[in-house]
């Protein structure tokens, strides 16, 4: 195609030769960009983004680890706290179980220490009224026999009563001081008593 | 912008002749270099002209520099891999699966195929010594757009059957009866004419209107300089015009890439899922 028939010609019409030859070029430009390039730059893209998520995941599954660590550490803090609590409370339980029973065994104690008071007091006394009794039993035998003893006693004692009573009055009179004439002469009329 | 003119001034002292008086405005001429070898297969015409070669000298660039960034692909990027991986990213993330949806990854690797292709092209736009661009041919993204256009319809007969698929670009639900009349055939129309026409003459006529449009500052700018008078002043600010055109160029370059992988990227959507 020479120019001055390029001056008439319309550039919307191009002639078929160009229209193969680009045809042709593009199809080949394509085919070597499929298959030499664009997978090239899919592979790397697919691996970066890997590369990404495995950091990603990695990231997540060490986050998930503290979390689970936390937790743990958590739940053993609270364990211990209610254990402290726990022990706190049995300490204190058993303070009190400690001091009732001690309350408990001071009453007792007090009770025994004052029933054994009474007790003893009671034994003293019943032995004080016994030995009262007794003696005052004695005394008024003594006395009554004393009073009316001499009559009645047999002839062959009288004699020997008098002397004897004579002798004790002695004695007495020695011993007075002390308040054994009293024991002296129930000894004197334990004869009496066999009787 | 001096190559530019260089290269220009050949096909203009070529075209031009005896007519060395005025001003020799550049004509759709500057897409139709004479051949630099032809022949012909099965009744086909095949030209190489100078545009055929830079056409496949950047598709030779584009595969080299991707294969070479995806070549030793780590999962710490080199810069040439970091550089590969961001444009691919960019059109997988971006359109395959946030455009076209959760279906849409398999397509990622057209798509991007598409984008670099289309940007490497565009580029050869202000490439120094080459200066045009393969796709203000009309046949480069015409072929891409009819790529594009079997692709979505075969995409979308596949998913959706070919009955529903048909129905639903002929009848989209929701619309009332009565308006039918005028929406089927806007539809269809625009479904299976419209969509791919545009999506290639988007393309071509932003890369032929660029390229049009820095010829222009820069044959005024070498042929203000040689008038002599103060027309030099104006050819330096013509010349500053081309550089500055120059980086809106690039900005379209980038766009219009963009741009047609998006739009292949909507259409897939619409058949990928069925009309709502």
């Amino acid at each position: 195609m020479n120019i001055r028939a390029a001056e008439s010609a319309n550039p919307l019409l191009p002639p078929v030769g160009e229209i193969v030859i680009g045809t042709i070029t593009f199809a080949i430009a394509f085919f070597v960009l499929a298959k030499f390039v664009w997978p090239r730059f899919e592979q790397v893209f697919r691996a970066r983004r890997e590369a990404i998520e495995g950091g990603i995941e990695r990231a997540e599954a060490m986050q998930a680890e503290a979390q689970a660590a936390l937790e743990q550490y958590r739940a053993q803090l609270a364990e211990a706290r209610t254990e402290a609590a726990q022990i706190r409370d049995q300490a204190r339980a058993e303070g009190q179980q400690i001091l009732e029973e001690l309350r408990a065994q001071a009453q007792e104690e007090s009770a025994r220490i004052v029933a054994r008071g009474e007790e003893q007091l009671a034994t003293s006394r019943q032995q004080v009224v016994n030995e009262l009794r007794g003696q005052i039993g004695r005394l008024a035998v003594d006395l009554a026999g004393r009073v009316v003893g001499e009559s009645l006693e047999d002839q062959a004692r009288r004699s020997g009563t008098v002397d004897r009573f004579l002798d004790q009055l002695d004695g007495m009179a020695g011993t007075s001081a002390d308040g054994r004439g009293g024991a002296t002469g129930s000894s004197v009329y334990a004869p009496q008593g066999d009787r | 912008m001096t190559s530019s003119a260089h290269a220009l001034a050949d096909v203009l002292a070529a075209e031009g002749g005896g007519e060395e008086g005025g001003f020799q405005a550049p004509s759709i001429a500057e897409f139709y270099p004479p051949a630099i070898f032809e022949f012909s297969v099965l009744g086909i015409d095949f030209e190489i002209t100078r545009i055929i070669l830079i056409f496949w000298l950047a598709t030779a660039a584009m595969l080299v520099f991707l294969v070479l960034a995806a070549r030793n692909a780590s999962v710490v990027p080199g810069k040439l891999q970091y550089i590969g991986e961001s444009g691919y990213s960019l059109v997988r993330d971006g359109m395959a699966r946030d455009v076209i949806g959760p279906k849409g990854l398999p397509f990622a690797p057209f798509l991007a195929s598409l984008f670099f292709f289309i940007l490497f092209n565009n580029f050869m736009s202000i490439f120094p010594f080459a200066q045009i661009s393969p796709n203000s041919k009309f046949a480069i993204p015409l072929v891409l757009a009819v790529i594009v256009w079997v692709l979505y319809n075969y995409i979308g007969i596949r998913e959706q059957g070919a009955a529903r698929y048909f129905k639903d670009a002929a009848i989209p639900p929701g619309v009332p009866i009565g308006a039918l009349i005028l929406v089927t055939p806007i539809e269809l129309l625009q479904v299976f004419v419209i969509r791919p026409f545009t999506l290639a003459v988007r393309l071509f006529a932003n890369m032929f209107a660029g390229h049009m449009l820095l010829v222009v500052f820069s044959l005024g700018g070498v042929y203000l300089l040689t008038a002599g008078g103060i027309f030099p002043l104006f050819g330096a600010a013509s010349f500053l015009m081309a550089l500055v055109m120059t980086f809106f160029e690039l900005l379209v370059i980038v766009l219009q890439a963009y741009v047609f992988t998006v739009l292949t990227a909507t259409y897939l959507n619409g058949a990928v899922e069925p009309a709502h």
